[in-house]
């Protein structure tokens, strides 16, 4: 048992920091851009020198690598401050869907410009009665010669307003039961009537938007699947949404809070010498600690090229709530100051107060506990399914709240 | 990365698995929980016969010189059928007593018999209700002789010898103490997990000999907890991991409102945070047998890390499995009761949840000190 790189391994790490080292972007080189321009610019970076995307294949834009490869890029890139991607639904999530479903002229066709951040994806998979229960979703899609007819709404699209393509599901056959009915397509987001809205988030962030359809026209051709197939497509995508979304990683952790206990006093003494404070922060470390351990595990199975067992999981159910728990007790041990969120007065210039807002969305972006737990229980413990009352009666006969 | 047990590693946890599932199935726990014996013996006897007793005492002292992943392996997999043996005793504390400060001589003399079971040591450290410190021990060593009263000592009414701690001029020191002599009077307490014996032994000036330098006494012990901390949390991490599946199995089998009630999400949630308690501590327990295995500075927070985690996650497997069979799980017939019990008992042993908590905080303050 140990940490270290195989030869193979430490040699390719070796080539990636130097690669890094001589091409991360210097501020000079981003200035005057906005954050779309710098990760564009990043991108293009990559890709022209063959690090883009590298688990894909040469012909659609990567490099042919192997899983642990793109561990130990990702591991060397996190090091460098790089501009911020706007690409990991595109690539995480949309492009393993298309290399699955689509032909391979379409994938030649599409795979390079997202590779190499020429053109932006997104996905439009949730709706307003279709979160959790994303098969209970209504835009409807009807067919007319080669082309398909759209209407309805679609929320919770992150960077629509950027994206030059994305993925949907649409409801085919609301006759046909829930999960039968759907289909799945991939379309142009500059197609005439789609009009999107940004959605203020209680963090004042606008990160995600509502995409309204009225009539807009996808090319029969451009349907991933059989018609009634969208379900199972879908799947694909959500494999790789819960693969990419890790949790742990950015806002606060155990570093943070611990130092932030030894700088502000609790009574008559530093935070860090009450014992409540240290016991809290500890329970905090063991699952920082044991989430980390855990991803070295499944690394390793990666290195052997393995396939990591369901222990990953865990990862976003854990990660999520603990920023949201310790967000709140650093901002309990800034006392009367921890209502301040402002850049320049309050402490790390806002990241505690920052999180403490960002982190209910985390817990439900991509998958609530709830759904995860759900997971969890059915696909690594084994255990049944909930019992659905929506299940073999038409889509159209399924009680809503609204019916 | 190789963050993992090797192909032999995992060959020994198969051969364990078998092992134990024919040798020691829930009636065995049982069977020492319900009658009079301390332990099973005729298990013991097969365990020290697979050499698991002399895992990692070296060869020249009759030991198979084997490292702590092994040892590991084998405690998840008596951790994981709740062994009613004195293994920790005798193994994670006694031995690592002795191999830690022991002399020639003293290696010579107990190793071997520890390596071939012919006796079963233990550690003699609790005097009373609360945590000791070194302020408070009143045992006391003074030219060979040692007096005192010990309780509870785990497995004291079993073993041969004790490793005690006790006060001196000096200040703390480990002393070993041979059990059977005149100045040792043990009795048998009751406990919460009557399938681990425990005894109160009272010393009146027996002849004890100093294990380690005196005056390092409480060192030596705090250095002892951290490496025994990881084996525990091993036996810990198996023992939650056993609840978890006889809840899971109950709640496949067992309908209410027309229902196996393995479909409500109270239940399934319930089992899905165990799991996840359970990955955690298994995460920070590779951690700590790489620790202890390579000798690292980072054993105290390793040790401190695997402990916490392994508390929690046994006593929340074993309390919600429980809870999961309802009203059955009360019961004596079922077998629910002895995750319960151990997971108590392996948790205030060596030292419970919140002084492991402190452990890990003052730990991480040193590191990041230095």
């Amino acid at each position: 048992m140990d940490f270290n790189d195989t030869p193979q391994e430490a040699a390719f790490r070796a080539e990636v920091q130097n690669w890094l080292t001589a091409n991360v972007p210097t501020e000079a080189e981003l200035a005057d851009m906005d954050y779309i321009g710098r990760a564009k610019l990043w991108q293009k970076k990559k890709h022209d020198a063959g690090w883009a995307c590298i688990r894909w294949p040469k012909a659609h834009g990567g490099r042919d690598a192997s899983a642990i490869e793109q561990v130990i890029f990702n591991q060397e890139e996190s090091k460098f401050d790089t501009p911020a991607g706007i690409f990991a639904i595109g690539q995480g999530m949309c492009a393993p869907t298309m290399m699955t479903w689509a032909t391979e002229e379409q994938n030649q066709r599409f795979m390079p410009p997202l590779a190499s951040g020429e053109e932006v994806w997104c996905q439009l998979f949730s709706e307003p009665a279709g979160g959790s229960d994303l098969a209970a979703l209504r835009t409807k899609g009807v067919k007319d010669g080669d082309d398909w007819i759209v209407n309805g709404q679609k929320i919770w699209t992150s960077g629509a307003h950027y994206s030059d393509f994305g993925v949907l599901v649409l409801r085919t056959d609301p006759e046909a039961p829930k999960h039968q009915g759907l289909t799945y397509f991939f379309l142009d987001m500059k197609s005439p009537g789609i009009e999107i809205k940004p959605i203020r988030q209680i963090s004042g962030g606008a990160n995600f938007n509502e995409v309204y359809f009225t009539d807009v026209r996808i090319p029969d051709a451009q349907r991933l699947g059989n018609v009634g197939q969208g379900w199972q497509v879908a799947l694909t995508t959500l494999m790789n949404e819960r693969a990419s979304i890790g949790g742990g990683g950015g806002g606060v952790n155990f570093d943070s809070v611990f130092e932030l206990a030894q700088s502000v006093d609790f009574g008559e003494r530093p935070a860090i010498e009450d014992p409540s404070v240290r016991r809290k922060l500890a329970d905090w470390y063991v699952q920082e600690a044991g989430l980390k351990f855990t991803g070295y595990r499944s690394m390793t199975a990666l290195s052997k090229g393995e396939i990591p067992g369901p222990e990953n999981s865990i990862g976003k159910l854990v990660g999520a709530p603990k920023q949201q728990d310790m967000a709140s007790f650093a901002l309990d041990l800034l006392e009367q100051a921890g209502v301040i969120w402002d850049e320049k007065l309050s402490e790390r210039a806002g990241l505690f107060q920052a999180t403490y807002m960002a982190s209910p969305g985390l817990r439900i972006a991509g998958g609530t506990d709830e759904i995860m737990a759900n997971i969890i229980a059915e696909r690594v413990l084994g255990m049944p399914q909930d019992i659905r009352v929506d299940k073999g009666i038409p889509f159209s006969e399924v009680p809503t709240a609204s019916s | 990365m190789n963050f993992e047990f090797s192909d032999e590693q995992n060959m020994l946890r198969e051969q364990a698995q078998s092992f134990l599932k024919a040798e020691c199935p829930p009636q065995a726990v049982r069977t020492v929980l319900d009658g009079d014996a301390a332990f099973d013996q005729r298990l013991w006897q097969k365990v020290v016969d697979m050499g698991w007793t002399a895992t990692v005492i070296p060869e020249e002292y009759d030991g198979l010189g084997l490292s702590y992943l092994e040892l590991s392996v084998i405690a998840e997999e008596l951790g994981r059928c709740l062994a009613p043996l004195p293994f920790s005793s005798s193994v994670y504390l006694a031995t690592e007593a002795i191999l830690a400060a022991g002399t020639d001589a003293q290696k010579a003399a107990w190793l071997p018999k520890l390596a071939s079971g012919a006796v079963i040591g233990c550690l003699a450290d609790s005097e009373a209700n609360g945590h000791l410190t070194a302020a408070k021990l009143t045992t006391r060593y003074a030219q060979g002789a040692i007096t005192g009263v010990k309780l509870p000592v785990a497995d004291g009414d079993v073993a041969d010898f004790a490793v005690v701690v006790a006060t001196s001029d000096a200040g703390p020191v480990l002393a070993l103490v041979d059990l059977n002599q005149p100045g040792c009077q043990r009795q048998v307490v009751t406990t919460l997990d009557p399938s681990r014996s425990h005894a109160s032994i009272t010393f009146e000036g027996a002849s004890a000999e100093l294990l380690g330098e005196a005056g390092t006494g409480w060192i030596q012990l705090q250095q002892l907890y951290n490496r025994a901390a990881v084996l525990f949390a091993w036996e810990q991490v198996g023992g939650a991991d056993t609840a978890l599946n006889m809840a899971k199995e109950y709640a496949l089998g067992r309908f209410a409102f027309g229902r196996p009630i393995a479909t409500y999400q109270a239940i399934k949630h319930k089992l899905a945070a165990a799991y996840v308690k359970n990955t955690l501590a298994r995460g920070n327990c590779y951690f700590g047998a790489w620790a202890l295995s390579t000798n690292s500075s980072e054993l105290p927070v390793a040790a401190a890390s695997a402990r916490v985690a392994a508390i929690q996650a046994y006593y929340y497997a074993a309390k919600e499995n429980i809870q999961t069979h309802g009203g059955m799980g009360f019961t004596w017939e079922f077998d629910c009761q002895f995750p319960y019990r151990r997971s108590k008992l392996l948790s205030v042993n060596i030292g419970s949840e919140a002084i492991w908590q402190e452990k890990l905080i003052s730990a991480i303050e040193a590191q990041r000190a230095a």
